[in-house]
């Protein structure tokens, strides 16, 4: 059954969301603490545990696989209700400090995963 | 025409379906015929989503795009964080535990780094722009991070309200820059792997642009940088106004 696939995909969102909304309440600050995040991890381990014991049917993958490509359209629909307008009438300030700091953050990325490879290297060679 | 409005008002969602296909429908008949193909449909798609809800908002003078429009309310439900946060989750069906492993260290460094680095700078924005006040700057700063950190940090530390709309503001733009700027930059900044994608999705932070950019450049990366993203709202809520507030009315104050 297709909704089988949807139920467990749904079933990881709502485990991810719950650790999520306990994070947050144990660090007392009022948001989701990567419940999103969670979720994803979840949704990985189960689908692998499901497929080794031949649990998850085609059928279940296509239920999952069709909000997996539902995801563009949705993000397209959220593009498309941003408050854009009252962005650029907030004046330079705004302006500047959404796009200095985000032209930094891109120009260190190169740097932090150097990092990691090398780290890999290294552990790969002793 | 009222008895197709009043249809389309009572079947919100599933105008907001035919409408969202459409324009995705026109986006990749852009890049085809217009722009072969050297724009990705989905940019186009995502970009033509933020034209429109400028558009609206500059027509209704509404906060919520072309949800403001009569007839589109739907929107605010598919284009909504449920609908946002299902589809991305659905997309770890194709992520390797493995890959995740390998780069979680590089994962959680990043997300240190891009909320202090996005912060101190946007708070050295603000003082260079004439703010003095420690609230103020803290604010602005905790934008810089997101659109959620901002008025979170605002709130929690009693800032204007002139000031929580402008780190609302600054973290919108970084969603805008960082879904338009990923496609160009992928290349330059080595954006062509799960890890990366990793480290990309902590700097950034910002779920929404990280997800959208990452969806124009290649779909096979979007859930590993969607899953160091998602940490990145709430470790900026945790540090901006705590630890980094204090650090500002070190200097300030």
């Amino acid at each position: 059954m297709l909704v089988y696939g949807v139920a467990v995909l749904a079933a990881c969102f709502i485990a991810g969301q719950i650790i999520g909304e306990i994070l947050g309440r144990m660090l007392h600050i009022d948001a989701n603490v990567g419940g999103v995040g969670f979720g994803m991890l979840l949704l990985i381990l189960v689908n692998q545990w499901m497929h080794k014991r031949k649990w998850f049917t085609a059928e279940m993958d296509s239920g999952v696989n069709f909000w997996n490509k539902m995801y563009i359209p949705v993000i397209v629909a959220m593009s498309s209700i941003q408050n854009v307008k009252a962005a650029f009438s907030s004046g330079l300030i705004a302006i500047i400090a959404g796009i200095i700091p985000t032209i930094i953050c891109f120009l260190m990325i190169p740097a932090i995963s150097r990092i990691n490879r090398t780290k890999q290297q290294g552990t790969a060679g002793t | 025409m009222n008895l197709i409005l009043d249809l389309c008002i009572k079947n919100g969602f599933i105008v907001a379906l035919l409408v969202t296909g459409l324009i995705v429908f026109l986006s990749s008949l852009l890049s085809d015929k217009l722009l072969k193909r050297k724009i990705p449909g989905t940019a186009i798609a995502i970009f033509m989503g933020l034209a429109l809800a400028y558009l609206a908002g500059s027509i209704t003078g509404g906060s919520k795009g072309i949800a403001d429009i009569v007839g589109l309310s739907g929107f605010t439900i598919l284009g909504g964080a449920m609908f946002r946060d299902f589809t991305i989750v659905s997309t770890a069906m194709g992520a390797s535990f493995v890959e995740v492993k390998k780069s979680g260290l590089a994962g959680v460094l990043s997300l240190f780094m891009g909320v202090i680095l996005a912060f101190t700078a946007g708070a050295i924005i603000a003082i260079t722009m004439g703010y003095t006040d420690v609230k103020s700057i803290t604010t602005i700063g905790a934008g810089a991070c997101t659109f959620i950190v901002g008025p979170v940090t605002g709130g929690a530390i009693g800032a204007s309200s002139e000031v929580i709309t402008i780190s609302i503001a600054a973290g919108v733009f970084k969603s805008i820059l960082v879904t338009i700027g990923t496609p160009l930059v992928a290349k330059s900044i080595g954006l062509d792997n799960p890890q990366t994608a990793m480290v990309y999705g902590g700097m950034m932070g910002t779920t929404s642009g990280v997800a959208a950019g990452l969806a124009a450049t290649d779909p096979k990366l979007v859930p590993y940088g969607a899953m160091t993203a998602t940490f990145y709202t709430g470790l900026g809520c945790l540090l901006c106004p705590s630890i980094l507030y204090f650090l500002v009315s070190l200097f300030f104050d």
